[in-house]
């Protein structure tokens, strides 16, 4: 079997699935979609005192959670909307212009 | 057993010999008769099927798609703006490569508005990668059915297949027909078992996904080497086929080609006018012949220009227009396969019978007697003509 972790987009097309199938569940987490940001949070981690609330306000699953502490930006999936800096009440995330941390 | 049935009364009975899994059913003339006599058979429980009753043509196929994705096998038949309906999702199934079985009553499409028969809805569809079979009378179209499932459904086709006949002429006139026991039937159709299905509980499957610039031309290539793989299993299930009918089918039939010098290629039941004319111009001492194309996706084109090679003048007869302003689109495919021929034949294109304007033996032989003056003389006159039709001084 095919799976979506082994098809890139160097794969050939003898190797790929008919009809683009997918063979398992949960895929999108291979899908890099951080490509379309075009501004970028940044965090700062003296500043954060793991409230939580950026948590759930991220529309995607860009802000990981690990035993009780907020995690740095996963990149992969931050489209840079900047809500987490909007809501968050201290001065833990700064917004930058483009979509790399310089 | 022998029998008098329709077309559509054929392919309904077809149907309930395969007792498939889901119908999606929505009526248009002159296919209407085909879920017709299906709800028959699923009122008086004489099938299993699911019989999903939809409110357009488009609801049809979407219908068709689910279930044949959820691994189920699938079945539909329509015509004309039906069939027009339904093009999104043509390209839909044949893109995620799900072996449905659809019957395509030949209807010319509107407008203006008109119920008889040509191709011009089918012949709308032949680059959405569906398989195409046309059917010259009620036996073909029965055979054809009965046939499909077993080339879409193969893992190196896994293609939908479209079995055509003609609106009317063959639909609704009712002819001697042989047909096959439902438990030969059933054995040969087999039981649909495909790889992946969204029901196989043991692997989540996601069908259709999102296809962008680099891997849409993969999946392209895929579905276009599918295709190509699809003749090679068309014989494999025509040589099957044979062994439990006694009917041969090929990619084309060929009707007393073996030292024809003038040939026609055409299709449907318009070859039967046609075998009565060339035997009768084979009593004239007329080396006359007749190609009629069966399997039109995929093209079979190296196969025909070796059947045409040894001929010295060809007319094409497209019964739908397609409005290149070049010729109708049998005329095109053929034109583009005797390409590679060292010496090619003269070749003409006569576009007749559209929304139903008969076709005479006489006519016919019109035809021919244009393709022997074509042979002495070696001039084509106009390359793509229309016939039938009333014009100010003549056919032309």
């Amino acid at each position: 079997m095919i799976y979506a972790k082994d098809i890139n987009e160097n794969t050939p097309w003898q190797d790929l699935t008919p009809g683009g199938e997918i063979y398992e569940p949960g895929t999108a987490r291979l899908f890099n979609t951080g490509s379309w940001r075009t501004n970028t949070p940044v965090f700062h981690e003296e500043a954060c005192k793991h409230c939580m609330l950026c948590v759930p306000f991220c529309p995607d699953s860009a802000i990981p959670v690990k035993d009780g502490k907020r995690l740095d930006f996963d990149y992969m999936y931050c489209k840079g909307c900047g809500i987490c800096k909007e809501v968050c009440p201290f001065p833990a995330i700064t917004m930058v212009t483009g979509g790399v941390v310089k | 057993m022998s029998h008098r049935l329709s077309g559509n009364e054929a392919i309904a009975y077809a149907m309930k010999q395969i007792d498939p899994d889901v119908m999606g059913a929505f009526p248009i003339t002159p296919s209407t008769e085909i879920p017709e006599y299906f709800a028959q058979y699923v009122a008086n429980g004489e099938v299993n099927t699911e019989y999903v009753a939809v409110e357009s043509e488009h609801s049809s196929m979407s219908v068709c798609i689910a279930a044949q994705a959820a691994g189920a096998r699938a079945v539909c038949a329509t015509s004309s703006c039906g069939l027009a309906l339904m093009y999104e999702l043509l390209y839909v199934a044949a893109s995620c490569r799900l072996p449905i079985s659809l019957v395509c009553v030949n209807r010319a499409l509107s407008g203006p508005i008109n119920i008889n028969h040509d191709y011009s809805d089918s012949m709308g569809g032949r680059d959405s990668g569906w398989i195409q079979i046309y059917a010259e009378n009620n036996q073909e179209a029965y055979d054809n059915f009965i046939m499909a499932m077993p080339i879409g459904e193969h893992p190196n086709v896994r293609l939908p297949v479209m079995t055509c006949m003609d609106g009317f002429i063959t639909s609704h006139a009712v002819e001697n027909i042989e047909l096959l026991e439902t438990d030969v039937v059933r054995r040969f159709i087999g039981e649909y078992n495909p790889e992946h299905y969204l029901l196989k509980k043991e692997n989540p499957l996601a069908v259709g996904p999102y296809d962008l610039s680099p891997y849409y031309m993969e999946h392209k290539v895929m579905q276009a080497e599918a295709m190509k793989a699809a003749k090679v299993r068309i014989l494999e299930v025509a040589a099957k086929f044979e062994k439990i009918s006694g009917r041969c089918y090929g990619l084309f039939e060929e009707y007393r080609m073996e030292d024809a010098e003038l040939a026609l290629v055409l299709m449907g039941s318009t070859a039967g006018t046609a075998k009565a004319a060339v035997d009768k111009l084979r009593e004239d001492g007329v080396k006359a012949g007749l190609v009629k194309t069966r399997v039109f996706r995929p093209f079979p084109g190296q196969e025909l220009a070796r059947a045409l090679a040894g001929t010295r003048a060809v007319a094409v007869m497209d019964k739908s227009e397609g409005f290149s302003a070049n010729g109708g689109p049998l005329f095109a495919e053929t034109r583009s396969a005797l390409y590679d021929l060292k010496e090619r034949p003269y070749l003409i294109d006569i576009v007749y019978g559209l929304g139903g304007r008969d076709v005479k033996v006489e006519d016919i032989e019109k035809v021919f007697g244009r393709l022997a003056d074509i042979a002495v003389t070696g001039e084509i006159g106009p390359l793509y003509t229309h016939m039938g039709q009333r014009s100010k001084g003549g056919d032309r």
